[in-house]
């Protein structure tokens, strides 16, 4: 509409049609019609519906309807025959009433339907309004347009120019537009006669074929028209039927476009980028189908796990830590217990127990506490400590070869004096640090991965160190001080850190053993096993809430050399003893080292230091609107993401979170060590500047002075020299 | 997270170990209904939790129909009686930046900070030390404040702004495609833009107005400070700011579930933890001095420390040597 003229434009204006005729051009192009002869005398209804029925298929059915609003076009025209003020009022009036019609004619059409001939249809239909629409629209226009001419002779010669405009030029039309370039074409003048018997076309209809042709061209760029365009979007709302349409008609306009240009890819392609999603899916299918055993022989399964099962109530665990507002969503939980129980089935495992979750970069693990049964481990054990110590001694072999080498080489490489300090020996498998073997995997579904046993050097390492996990067990761990192994041994280390440190259990839970009780161990840390309290009655809950004394740890503290139980390590193994002998004789007896103490076993939490005048342990009700029913919760500040709860003679540990401690202060790396002297500087090794000319003049003839002076006594063997010198 | 689908945001953001109790959930869903009639918001989001030694706080916010207006924050310490915090000022965050450590879990507490203050008595200037107080709620509103500045995220498109200014929800936000999920460039901060206007010609270039103003995560400094993860194979999207641990934003791809929640102890991760990714501006025995390319102040301090420290050392260490 935005080329109809302003009203205030000269009545005297020609008709232009270069846009319209561009557009009849390409469309006759690329359809070949063979236009009727008589031209002038083709109506311009047919002629526009056949280009449309050439050009969308789906207005094919227009044809039948054009009829009609034809009809309305010419009764509107009749009307506003009348007089020019009165069309304005009536056409205003008179429309609506015809547009109300339509709907009501086309109510019983399903909108809803997605079905392609209900869209054709619907489609059909919409043009149809849009078309009423725009005679409506339009008819308001051009009487607007047409009030400053006055009267009828003057819409009288604006008909007969565009008829003329449409005999000559062979478009539909006078386009009416202000191009005074178009003016005074002679070919108008000059066919004027002849088409003033021409049966008179509707301009109201003409207008509304120019507007739709316009409407319909297409850019260089872009196959698609603004008409086309606004019938999809039409199409879509009326479909979709949206509520309140206009607010996000913006976004609408968007989709539709590009829906346009991105038709829906065929079912038969793939999309690759949902593969992962399916492949977990298969995974975690296989966990929730009982493994591939036969019928009967899975019931018999099902009875021997019915009575006894290492697998750990997950779910119940997980009910409990939802209480205290902890922990996964259920389905999680539940995925992880299968997991769990596929990794009691694959293992040789004792008890089971699920550790918590340490989240990562790229993706979080998932921790499983075992135990493998008596025996199960140790030959496993053995197999892997071979393949260690092969592999050092093949570490040693290179370095001999090495040394051999050097050897070869004149000079002598001054070997450091720095000695490492002596390493402290790994603990024994099911005691201190490597009581439990662990199990990672990245979610459930996925094969779990065993975690090497931790070494004390590791531990001690990890604390100077803060690391985000990244969620690949290979991965390196480059940090300052360099940490010995890669990221399955730092999480190794951190997860026994968190273990020492937050797993604890209400007092009583835990007693020691009888026949051990009073004796003392040698290396000091007090007694290192437990048994389960038969006669644990439970502690009530307001008093676990109370009082921190109540609880207590059950895991061994680790000392500050990375063990549990103390080692000295200045004593030396019988081999160590025989090799090192004679170098060490004169070591020995120099260092003592004072034996590091740490608490005992089953400590109550109270006694736990402070951090920074905080208090190490938060506990609370879990409901505080219902107290008799409600479990005791405990949050470990000092480090964030481990909870424990317990209510009657249940209890349970889980870590969720990141692995750092919590640290008041920033946490800051240590800096790197002085860096040390290379050699002692000295005038031996000092560069000399090279002596001048005439300095060396100056010491010949010192030297020449003195040899005159001693050289009369001596003076026979000072010839000799002196020939000597000259050869 | 909306208030009114709770329990699915929780569900979805459970991965982190954080989520609710029933009756919490339950306390909250009742009450965040009253709060939205009685304050007239037209959202309200349930923010998070901070996670006090005696308490917890929990916090809501509530939106007007413009969805980048102030937001009027509320906390809460037993998820039903609401209380409004004032709006956060700069004067507070200067104030409350002296105070380190975890919250207590009671409003009125008030830290203890003293500080040295220069006073003039006639010609001669004396230093005494003031002891200032500063209450816990002050504490928390300037915390929330920041951390909603810092890491409050929302995936693009799921705003959009009106010709005439305001910025609405998207009705008709279908959630990000997979292959943009993974991207950080399709997550942007939900606050007011700060880094579109420095953007170059040539950068804007490409931007849809009304989807497109607000800054993205991408160039986020520190880099690397958001860890971006998919979940139950690729069916959730989950980013976790290591910034500020304990955010959490999920999203589904091709839903509309999408937000963001904070369960944390405020403890913002120094910034040297994540040195190892900004190791390049930091000059080292040997290298060249290279300039920074870091903008935060505090991380540029951090890093110009660091450098003056081994500097010296290296200095002193060659000094004696020579």
């Amino acid at each position: 509409m935005g080329d109809l003229p302003p009203p205030s434009e000269p009545p005297a204006q020609q008709p232009s049609s270069r846009r319209s005729s561009q557009v009849s051009e390409r469309r006759s192009r690329e359809h070949v019609q063979p236009l009727p002869a008589d031209r002038h005398e083709v109506q311009e209804t047919p002629r526009d519906s056949q280009i449309l029925g050439s050009n969308q298929e789906i207005l094919g059915s227009q044809t039948s309807l054009r009829g009609r609003s034809q009809r309305v076009s010419l009764t509107q025209y009749e009307n506003s025959g009348m007089s020019q003020d009165e069309e304005a009022r009536l056409g205003g009036v008179e429309y609506p009433s015809l547009n109300m019609g339509f709907p009501s004619e086309f109510q019983p059409q399903p909108y809803l339907d997605e079905g392609g001939i209900q869209a054709t249809r619907n489609a059909s239909l919409m043009l149809q309004q849009i078309q009423q629409g725009q005679g409506n629209l339009f008819q308001q226009l051009e009487s607007a347009y047409q009030e400053p001419r006055l009267g009828l002779l003057g819409q009288f010669n604006m008909y007969q120019r565009e008829d003329l405009q449409f005999g000559t030029g062979a478009q539909h039309g006078p386009y009416i537009r202000d191009d005074p370039a178009l003016q005074f074409l002679p070919s108008e003048l000059g066919f004027m006669p002849f088409n003033m018997e021409l049966p008179e076309p509707e301009p109201r209809e003409l207008a509304v074929q120019n507007a739709k042709a316009y409407l319909l061209q297409t850019s260089v760029n872009c196959d698609l028209s603004l008409y086309e365009h606004l019938v999809n979007l039409l199409t879509k709302i009326l479909n979709q039927r949206p509520e309140d349409p206009l607010s996000i008609l913006e976004s609408l306009n968007r989709t539709t476009q590009w829906e346009w240009f991105h038709p829906k890819l065929d079912t038969l392609r793939h999309e690759p980028e949902m593969q992962p999603t399916y492949e977990m899916a298969e995974r975690q299918k296989a966990l929730f189908t009982r493994s591939g055993l036969g019928g009967g022989e899975g019931e018999q399964d099902m009875e021997e796990e019915v009575s006894e099962t290492p697998v750990p109530n997950v779910m119940e665990t997980a009910f409990y830590f939802e209480q205290a507002g902890v922990g996964l969503s259920s389905d999680e939980s539940f995925r992880i217990f299968l997991a769990l129980k596929q990794l009691v089935e694959q293992q040789p495992v004792h008890t089971c127990r699920f550790w918590g979750k340490i989240l990562g970069l790229s993706s979080s693990y998932l921790v499983a506490e075992v135990e493998f049964r008596e025996g199960e481990e140790e030959a496993e054990e053995e197999e892997a400590e071979e393949m260690t110590e092969s592999g050092e001694a093949m570490e040693a072999h290179g370095e001999e070869e090495g040394e051999e080498d050097e050897e070869k080489v004149p000079d002598i490489i001054p070997k450091p004096t720095w000695k490492p300090p002596p390493a402290i020996p790994r603990e024994e498998s099911r005691s201190g640090t490597n009581k439990f073997l662990y199990f990672v995997c990245n979610e459930p579904g996925q094969p779990w991965t065993r975690l090497p046993h931790v070494t004390p050097t590791q531990i001690v390492h990890a604390r100077k160190i803060k690391k985000f996990l990244t969620g690949r067990l290979d991965a390196p761990v480059t940090s300052y001080p360099p940490f010995p192994g890669n990221e399955a041994n730092y999480l190794r280390a951190q997860i026994a850190r968190i273990s020492a440190a937050t797993h604890i259990s209400p007092l009583g839970f835990y007693q020691f053993g009888e026949e051990e009780g009073d004796e003392e161990e040698e290396g000091g840390a007090g007694r290192d096993s437990y048994e389960q309290n038969p006669e644990f009655e439970g502690v009530p809950v307001l008093e676990l809430v109370d009082s921190m004394a109540n609880w207590v740890h059950h895991r061994q503290h680790i000392l500050p050399q990375g063990r549990c139980t103390w080692v000295n390590p200045l004593q030396k193994t019988e081999e160590e003893e025989e090799l090192g002998e004679e170098e060490e004789k004169a070591d020995e007896g120099v260092e003592e080292v004072e034996q590091e103490v740490g608490p005992p076993l089953l400590t109550p939490l109270s006694e736990d230091a402070e951090i920074m005048h905080m208090p190490p342990w938060t506990a609370q009700l879990s409901c505080s609107l219902c107290p008799q029913y409600s479990l005791a919760v405990v949050r470990s500040n000092l480090w964030p993401g481990a909870y424990a709860y317990a209510v009657g003679k249940k209890f349970e540990n889980i870590y969720i979170g990141w692995g750092h401690k919590y640290s008041p202060k920033n946490f800051n790396p240590p800096l790197p060590g002085t860096v040390q002297q290379e050699y002692p500087s000295d005038p031996e090794i000092m560069e000399m500047s090279d002596p001048t000319v005439e300095e060396e003049q100056a010491l010949k003839a010192a030297q020449e002075q003195a040899l005159a002076a001693t050289g009369e006594e001596e003076e026979d063997e000072e010839e000799d020299e002196d020939e000597d010198q000259d050869d | 997270m909306d208030a009114e689908s709770l329990l699915l945001s929780l569900e979805l953001a459970s991965g982190s170990g954080q989520g609710l109790s029933p009756d919490r959930r339950a306390s909250l869903l009742t009450s965040l209904m009253l709060v939205k009639r009685d304050y007239r918001y037209d959202r309200v989001l349930f923010w998070g939790r901070i996670l006090g030694l005696v308490a917890d706080y929990y916090i809501a916010q509530g939106l007007s129909e413009d969805q980048l207006a102030p937001r009027k924050t509320l906390y809460s310490l037993n998820c039903m009686e609401w209380s409004l915090l004032p709006p956060a000022t700069e004067e507070m965050a200067m104030q409350t930046s002296v105070v380190k450590g975890r919250f207590m879990g009671d409003p009125s507490h008030e830290y203890e900070h003293t500080q040295l203050q220069k006073v003039h008595k006639g010609e001669k200037v004396f230093e005494e030390e003031v002891v200032v107080q500063i209450k816990e709620e002050t504490r928390l509103v300037s915390i929330i404040d920041q951390i909603d500045k810092a890491v409050a995220v929302i995936p693009r498109g799921a705003l959009f702004k009106t010709p005439f200014g305001p910025i609405h929800v998207n009705r008709t936000f279908e959630g990000l495609s997979l292959s943009e999920a993974k991207k950080l460039s399709s997550y942007f901060h939900f606050r007011e833009p700060v880094e579109l206007k420095n953007k170059t010609l040539l950068e804007k270039a490409d931007l849809d107005p009304s989807l497109d103003f607000l800054d993205s995560l991408e160039h986020d400094i520190p880099k690397g400070s958001w860890s971006i993860q998919m979940e139950r194979g690729n069916a959730l999207v989950v980013l976790r700011s290591l910034l500020w641990p304990g955010l959490t934003f999920y999203h589904a791809p091709r839903t509309k579930n999408c937000g963001y929640i904070y369960v944390g102890t405020v403890n913002l991760v120094c910034s040297v933890l994540l040195l190892p990714l900004i190791s390049t501006s930091i000059w080292y025995p040997g290298s060249e001095e290279r300039t920074t390319e870091l903008e935060e102040p505090a991380l540029k301090q951090v890093a110009e420390g660091w450098n003056v420290l081994m500097r010296e050392m290296m200095v002193g260490g060659n000094g004696s040597g020579r």
